[in-house]
């Protein structure tokens, strides 16, 4: 089955002449222990979704794997210790944010011994009968996000909705960002607990499979031989057919989601929508992992695949960090820093997060540090409008025109420019001969995008609550009225009848008068008195 | 240790806008030294004279507009429009109707628009019909490519006729340009072969023409090679203009030039791989490209069969920048998981 798989390639993206890959995939990975570590910082917040609620305090002992915090709120996970010890604070500290922003975290300080106690969750070796409900209860317990950047809690995707007919379940191994290298070496030495992640993924997707099984297919870009050869090895043990790897070009950003699965599947997600729309489920191949340690090793998710490369530190390699780690400590173990390191990043070259300290803890979602030299920051000229952007978009968007338009903040076009289909990839940034910096104007465009719905979201409500105040107040003058006039109407009905029974009495007694003049003659005065007034 | 923050990509291709003009510049070298063949030191004095004006007016707008000087001299965008200009317009023009070019071009449809990147019309054509419509007997009175090609005219009379007023034989020198004789002797009422038996004409053109032309070609092709131009442009135009002329060729070839003629005439290719290109002021969806240049060609077609102008490519360019926001608005591509403009 090696090549033999279509694939549909695009032809925007970049092909780079290096992905500076090689310098941290010279050596195995090397297993860093918690338990030395003279304090392990735990943020709370390690997802995208709610933060859990905490459920330990200041001075209590915990054991490796226990839980510091329960999830709290639809979409959340908890957070685990790990390692052994006691708990110093809970307090603010710097997480990973270019502001240097504080978050709420559990400090932990190892007693060296490293120990589990009682903590492990209850093992799952049958996975292969296990019901929907228990692996995803299992995978949600044990704090599994997704590992490939975005960090959303795997439970709620694999929770897909009831009247969702499934043909494809994505693996993500393309690792398609310059740099990175920790799917890599997790494929080349964790393959088949990766496979096995797969087929309990696959196994807690079973009532939404096609009669023919669920297809899965493993997406590795072709510059990771190693990895597609350990991976291939480990599919082909298994002797589940549903299980395919596919070598997939090398060509940022193909690791997008979108973007692989239109390159294994030819179809494209609808813009706006989500990938379960046609069918189809996405998750990353250290995702698949921790699901495994989760279901048969009874792990939470304490430890990941971390790159630690650049010309800026000594021994750029792959490591286990466990979370919570510094990463000063974990550039300490790759040799610390060379006189050339100037820039730290969180993530790749085209995506990631530039940190102002190394004094920050690694979580879920730090796959590499990148330790950079200084760049020669070229003068930013005006745009010629040569589309290169355009040719290297992946979305097939316009950069060139939304950037006049955001530029102009004539957020309108913007949008019809479709900009929220933009994933920030950089491609175009990249490309680019004035060396503008395009990413930030769609960042900030959207950002205006988003504060303008949310004013006139406010001010919607407060027009509506005017209106209704309005109306309040006009409906009760209006009754006001309503009422005095009815009340007039029955005090001038009254009168009038008042009237017409006067006028008959007096007719009557006219008529009496009458009868009686005629009967007798009577005084005239009296006749006088009786007309009426 | 503290770090500076910046926002990512934090990679970026080797390239810049100097790069990219400088790679135009090349490619323009072969044309430029087949020109040089046919007609001499005129060549050179043109290409001198236009890149410094160019240069210099160049430096006194960024001065008065206070923009940095060498961020932007070293685009070389200014080179570009200047080269350009001084190959399209007569060899040995004298030194003011290249001043008057380039001032229309750099200060005029340049920086009165707010500079690189800003400007709606094509600098080097806007200078281009300025001085055509200014000065049409200078413009229309080309070299004779056998009397004036390398060595037959010297330096020191090359210097009299660009600075001093010209010298006495001059008038025998020139003649007009092909498509400028065809036109002429169609109206005298002459059929096309009638009017090839003239000495001005070559194998398909102007003598010289076909050798200038495959020059262009060569160059043009090469920025296709090295993707600083994509196809859609030349290849438009081209198509556009043999379309119209085939069209007309076929119903009367006594009448109307074949399409060959039209594609090595005048500045057919040095506009659809040089001119039209320019990224600025042309449509930059690959849609909005193929009109564009499509409409480029059909003008150019136009004018020059029925309108007043030998050469046309300018005017075309200009009519079609006009069309470009238009064209951009109404032809963006469709983008990833939408549904395109007709539903597909």
């Amino acid at each position: 089955m090696f090549n033999l798989r279509k694939f549909w390639q695009s032809s925007s993206g970049l092909h780079l002449k290096d992905y500076h890959k090689e310098q941290s995939t010279q050596q195995p990975v090397r297993k860093l222990t918690a338990a030395n570590a003279s304090e392990l910082v735990i943020p709370l917040q390690q997802h995208s979704g709610h933060k859990p609620k905490i459920i330990v305090k200041a001075g209590d002992f915990v054991y490796k794997g226990q839980c510091l915090a329960e999830a709290e709120g639809v979409i959340s996970v908890p957070v685990h210790a790990s390692t052994s010890g006691r708990i110093q604070a809970i307090e603010e500290r710097p997480i990973a944010h270019p502001s240097g922003l504080t978050d709420l975290c559990v400090i932990l300080i190892p007693d060296g011994q490293d120990n589990w106690g009682d903590q492990r969750l209850v093992p799952i070796k049958n996975y292969a009968e296990a019901s929907a409900t228990v692996l995803r209860e299992r995978v949600s317990q044990a704090g599994i996000v997704g590992l490939g950047g975005a960090v959303f809690p795997s439970a709620i995707k694999l929770n897909v909705p009831e009247s969702v007919q499934l043909t494809t379940l994505v693996i993500n191994g393309a690792e398609c960002e310059p740099y990175i290298t920790c799917d890599d070496l997790l494929m080349r030495e964790q393959a088949s607990e990766i496979i096995t992640g797969c087929l309990i993924m696959l196994r807690a997707l079973h009532e939404h499979a096609p009669s023919q099984g669920l297809e899965c297919l493993i997406g590795i870009e072709d510059n990771k031989p190693q990895a597609i050869q350990a991976m291939q090895v480990a599919a082909e043990h298994t002797k589940d057919t549903r299980i395919k790897i596919v070598p997939v070009p090398t060509q940022y950003p193909t690791g997008g989601e979108r973007q692989l699965i239109h390159i294994l599947t030819g179809r494209e997600v609808p813009s706006g929508r989500r990938p379960t729309d046609i069918g189809v489920l996405c998750h990353n191949v250290a995702t698949a992992r921790a699901i495994y340690q989760a279901v048969v090793l009874g792990q939470p998710l304490i430890s990941r695949y971390v790159t630690v490369t650049g010309k800026g530190v000594v021994q750029p390699q792959n490591f286990d960090v466990p979370i919570g780690l510094s990463m000063h400590t974990l550039i300490q173990a790759a040799g610390g820093y060379t006189s050339k390191a100037k820039r730290l990043i969180m993530g790749g070259s085209m995506m990631g997060v530039a940190l102002p300290t190394d004094q920050i803890p690694v979580v879920k979602a730090t796959n590499c540090l990148w330790v950079s030299e200084q760049a020669t920051e070229a003068i930013t000229l005006p745009c010629i409008r040569c589309g290169q952007c355009a040719e290297a978009c992946p979305v097939n968007l316009l950069p060139q025109q939304l950037y006049w338009h955001a530029r102009a903040r004539n957020l309108e076009k913007v949008e019809q420019h479709h900009i929220f289909d933009c994933i920030e990839c950089g491609c175009c940034a990249y490309v680019c001969p004035s060396h503008i910096p395009l990413v930030d104007y769609y960042r900030y465009a959207k950002a205006d995008i988003y504060a303008q719905r949310e004013a006139r979201e406010k001010a919607d409500l407060a027009r509506e609550r005017h209106d209704f105040h309005q109306e309040r107040l006009e409906r009760a003058k209006r009754e006001k009225a309503e009422k005095l006039a009815k009340h007039k109407e029955v005090a001038q009905t009254k009168t009038s009848q008042d009237d017409k029974q006067a006028a008959i009495q007096a007719a009557l007694e006219r008529a009496k008068a009458k009868k009686a003049q005629q009967a007798a003659p009577a005084p005239s005065a009296t006749a006088a008195e009786d007309k009426p007034a | 240790m503290m770090f500076g923050t910046k926002t990512s990509p934090y990679m970026h291709a080797p390239q810049s806008v100097g790069q990219v003009m400088a790679q135009v510049i090349y490619a323009l070298v072969p044309g430029t030294l087949v020109l040089l063949w046919f007609f001499g030191w005129g060549v050179v004095t043109n290409l001198l004279l236009g890149l410094g004006f160019a240069l210099g007016l160049e430096a006194l707008m960024l001065k008065l507009r206070q923009r940095p000087l060498i961020p932007f001299l070293t685009d070389y965008s200014a080179l570009v429009t200047g080269w350009l200009l001084a190959v399209a317009l007569p060899p040995y023009a004298p030194w003011w109707l290249l001043l008057i070019a380039m001032v229309f071009a750099i200060v005029i449809a340049k920086h009165l628009y707010g500079g690189l990147g800003y400007n709606p019309f094509n600098p080097a054509m806007v200078g281009y019909a300025a001085v055509l419509v200014s000065f049409p007997i200078e413009m229309t009175s080309w070299p004779t490519p056998e009397l004036t090609s390398i060595g037959n005219i010297s330096l020191s009379e090359t210097l009299q006729q660009v600075f001093l007023g010209g010298i006495s034989t001059w008038d025998g020198l020139t003649q007009a340009t092909p498509l400028d004789t065809i036109k002429t002797h169609l109206r005298l009422g002459e059929t096309v072969e009638q009017i090839r038996q003239g000495q001005a004409f070559g194998w398909i053109a102007g003598q010289g023409w076909e050798w200038v032309s495959l020059a262009w070609l060569a160059g043009g092709l090469w920025l296709i090679y090295r993707k600083i131009i994509s196809w859609h442009i030349p290849v438009a135009l081209i198509a556009a203009l043999a379309g119209m002329s085939m069209m007309f060729w076929l119903i009367n070839p006594h009448s109307y030039s074949s399409p060959l003629f039209h594609l090595v005439s005048g500045a057919t290719i040095l506009g659809a791989f040089f001119i039209a290109t320019d990224p600025v002021s042309a449509s930059t969806t690959p849609l909005g490209k193929l009109l564009y240049a499509g409409g480029i060609g059909c003008f150019t077609y136009i004018i020059r069969v029925w309108g007043n102008y030998p050469d046309a490519i300018a005017f075309a360019v200009l009519i079609m920048n006009m069309a470009v926001p238009l064209l951009d608005t109404y032809t963006q591509p469709r983008v990833y998981g939408t549904k395109g403009r007709f539903g597909l």
